[in-house]
């Protein structure tokens, strides 16, 4: 349906729902969803905003091709300042949400100020109206879909809501849609919880295709696309089979798997947290942890997990409420929670990671901080008193009991709250959080992976795998396989990935299409489906547009070259093992090649020639 | 030959691509709220399962009618509904065991699924094979099959 072409504009302070349309020239340069929505944001809202203010937006917004047959094209992004980083944030998640928004005749919606007291949208098509979410504020994501639904008596409404971590304002708190799908990274779940905004439920009845540009032309370029995806190993057998998952054992042999907040890069347990353990039956109860696996809205790839946890292990085994299936483990999940922190229990680890889906807390954020305490304990200078119980290394018990602290909002569970950074620096350790622009670092060692460090340092949502995924290249060999080992060329290797994945987190699609798609195999979806040209460079000069937006973005805000850098651990202390064995990250080699390739200075601020090449 | 379509709950993702064609083919959008189909998902069993009607032999939607605007398609026997004919009584709704005629607000009339005249469109999008459109005699065979294989024939040291 590419574009609704028009979008709501909520004001929380005033209570006010305003239809506007959607500004089409915006997009032509912008096309939809991160580029468009941040277009709008950066347009609106001043740089330097508190990002828990009521000047603060908060913009949930869809692309051309959401809601349409495009494989993954469900796809919906929450675009704001975030509360964990300072930094724009734009976070992406897939499920029915989005599709149902798109359905109910919406591109986005704009969200200004702050509630009186809580509140929730409801959307049935063009029936908007804000209600009263006081009966809601307290209970957990899963609660508050289950309310919602029975009191609107319709169980088919689509619904994204903080837990209580984004009431209670956990730095990295989520929003979670259709109970296991998250807008995870950056605390885009604080902000809205600021706003005292509890949820929005959407019911879309309008649907489209009348505004495909050309239907025939789409529905064989969706085809095409499709087959692509279905005779690629990784989108069409790893994914599918395995999940992210797949992951585990091909980066630990790498020596890539940060373990022990970084102070190893493998893991001794890690094939029993893999997608293959997954699989394998369990001498408890003979049933594997793995039920099936699940797609989001459209997707032919369905990568998805849906667990179930053992019902004797001892984190689970008087709490009922936990032994149906559910969403988990991603391999993100799986590491931050494990592998971060030492623990190889799988059972444990999907506990956990339900839980951070219940209350909407980002698993990776949250167990990347548990392992910075962790560390802090080991030396010393956090208590057995002061947490609240022996936090080791490797203790599942510490986990299981940190993210139930962390979802209640609850003794220590305040301070992991903080997010990693704060809690190292008020404990006089700044250097032992392992992260960029205070977010925690994925599931990669910069060590062995060398392009991720340049990728980590320069993501403008600070240290994300999402923004520049040179791990394709560096391991998997998509689109081309350069040597996982070395700095030399990944300055240019991560600015493609930078730009690229604009383009596919503008468009409406899952970015794990990336696995079998390049730019060539999006440009005819959209061109089909959107009116204007879309040409191969269109869309190239696009991605760059809004990588360097934001960039502008982030500078405005007082982000500065200083800012674009690794922790020490990753410079100064060599990798101990595996294949990267002696080495540290060349960030410091990578960044000025980088700012050269990206046309700014050496400061890390965009030339007035780069903007103006970009219609900046 | 007559065709049926099959589905297989265990190899649906929930992707909704079945959904989407069948609104496509049907009513020329991408609606699943219009869709003859419908995928559920029972969460807490991880299971998605696909629905739609399964082309009775002896339909009681049909016999229900009470205009006849139910009729059997002599080439693919899927029972048509006639919109032209239907007056929106909905007692096929009722008669219907399976729940698999709606009632379409914006027409005033029912719909349900009409095999699409010998092309399933679902079929078609399914990416996974969980809808498959196969001879009609075949129904079930898999089904044995996978059961015959573990039926244990051999006499158990001990019984
Ligand atoms: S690849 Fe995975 S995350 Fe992406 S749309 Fe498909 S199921 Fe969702
Ligand atoms: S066969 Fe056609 S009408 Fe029937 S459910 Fe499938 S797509 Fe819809
Ligand atoms: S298209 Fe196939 S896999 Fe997807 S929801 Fe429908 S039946 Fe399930």
């Amino acid at each position: 349906m590419a574009w609704n072409k028009k979008f709501l504009r909520v004001n929380l302070s005033t209570g006010s729902c305003k239809t506007e349309a959607l500004n089409m020239e915006w997009a032509q340069e912008y096309l939809g969803q991160r580029g468009l929505a941040t277009k709008y944001f950066v347009e609106e809202v001043d740089p330097k905003v508190d990002p828990l203010s009521p000047d603060n937006k908060l913009i949930m917004t869809t692309g051309p091709l959401t809601g349409t047959v495009a494989s993954t094209g469900g796809r919906y992004s929450v675009v704001t300042k975030g509360a964990l980083t300072g930094a724009i944030a734009c976070s992406n998640s897939g499920g029915y949400f989005g599709a149902e928004l798109k359905f109910a005749g919406w591109d986005m919606i704009i969200f200004e100020g702050k509630a009186a007291k809580p509140v929730y949208l409801s959307i049935e098509d063009d029936k908007v109206e804000l209600r009263d979410a006081a009966h809601l504020w307290g209970k957990t994501v899963f609660q508050t879909e289950e309310i919602i639904k029975k009191s609107h008596q319709d169980p088919q409404m689509r619904i994204c809501s903080i837990g209580r971590a984004g009431e209670s304002g956990v730095k990295f708190a989520c929003i979670v849609n259709d109970l296991h799908r998250a807008a995870g990274r950056s605390g885009v779940g604080t902000v809205m919880g600021a706003k005292n905004l509890k949820a929005v439920a959407v019911r879309g009845t309008k649907g489209s295709g009348g505004a495909i540009k050309d239907p025939k032309a789409f529905m064989a370029a969706t085809k095409a696309a499709k087959k692509v995806l279905a005779d690629n190993a990784v989108t069409g057998q790893g994914l599918p089979t395995y999940g992210t998952q797949v992951l585990m054992n091909v980066i630990n042999e790498m020596g890539a798997l940060p373990t022990r907040n970084h102070r190893d890069v493998q893991f001794e347990d890690a094939r029993k947290i893999s997608g293959e353990a997954m699989h394998e039956k369990r001498p408890t109860d003979g049933k594997s942890h793995l039920v099936t696996n699940a797609a989001c809205f459209g997707c032919t790839i369905a990568c998805g997990r849906i667990s179930r946890i053992d019902e004797t292990h001892f984190s689970v085994v008087n709490k009922p409420e936990y032994w149906g299936a559910s969403g988990g483990l991603e391999y993100e999940a799986a590491w931050a929670l494990g592998s971060a922190n030492g623990v190889g229990d799988l059972e444990a680890l999907q506990y956990a990671n339900v839980l951070c889906n219940e209350d909407g807390f980002d698993p990776i954020s949250f167990g990347a901080t548990v392992a910075a305490a962790m560390e802090l304990y080991d030396l010393g200078i956090l208590t057995k008193e002061q947490i609240g119980l022996e936090a080791p290394f490797g203790s599942a018990q510490a986990l299981i009991t940190l993210a139930e602290m962390t979802a209640k909002g609850e003794g220590f569970g305040k301070e992991l709250g903080l997010g990693s950074a704060r809690l190292c620096a008020k404990y006089g350790r700044p250097e032992l959080s392992m992260g960029v622009k205070s977010q925690e670092f994925p599931a990669y060692d910069s060590r062995g992976i060398q392009g991720m460090g340049l990728a980590y340092a320069t993501s403008n949502r600070g240290a994300c795998h999402l923004r520049g995924y040179t791990v394709a290249s560096e391991v998997l060999g998509i689109p081309v396989k350069t040597d996982p080992l070395v700095t030399e060329g990944k300055a240019d290797l991560v600015k493609a990935f930078q730009d690229a994945t604009s383009v596919f987190d503008s468009a409406g699609v899952c970015v794990f299409t990336t696995f079998a798609w390049t730019l060539a195999d999006l440009q005819p979806q959209l061109d089909a489906a959107c009116e204007g040209n879309w040409t191969m460079e269109k869309l190239a000069l696009l991605g760059e547009r809004v990588w360097n937006m934001e960039r502008v973005f982030n500078n405005a805000a007082g982000f500065t070259a200083k800012d674009d850098d690794l922790p020490p651990r990753l410079k100064n202390e060599p990798a101990k093992t595996g294949p990267a064995k002696g080495l540290v990250n060349g960030v410091d080699k990578m960044r000025p090649e980088y700012y050269k390739v990206r046309g700014w200075s050496p400061e890390g601020v965009p030339t007035k020639e780069t903007l103006d090449r970009l219609g900046l | 030959m007559q065709k049926s379509l099959h589905i297989d709950p265990n190899k649906c993702t929930g992707c909704l691509q079945c959904e989407m064609a069948c609104s496509y083919e049907n009513h020329g959008v991408f609606n699943i709220s219009k869709s003859r189909i419908k995928v559920f998902n029972f969460e807490h069993a991880g299971r998605k399962v696909p629905y739609t009607c399964t082309q009775c032999a002896e339909a009681w939607c049909m016999t229900a009618c009470p205009v006849d605007a139910i009729r059997i398609d002599g080439k693919t026997g899927a029972k048509v509904v006639h919109e032209d004919v239907c007056v929106g009584c909905k007692v096929c709704t009722i008669a219907c065991p399976f729940g698999t005629v709606n009632y379409v607000v914006a027409t005033g009339k029912v719909q349900k699924c009409d095999l699409c005249g010998g092309e399933p469109a679902c079929a078609d999008a399914c990416p996974t094979g969980a809808i498959t459109y196969v001879a009609a005699d075949w129904t079930g065979l898999d089904k044995m099959r996978a059961w015959a294989g573990k039926t244990d024939t051999q006499p158990r040291a001990g019984a």
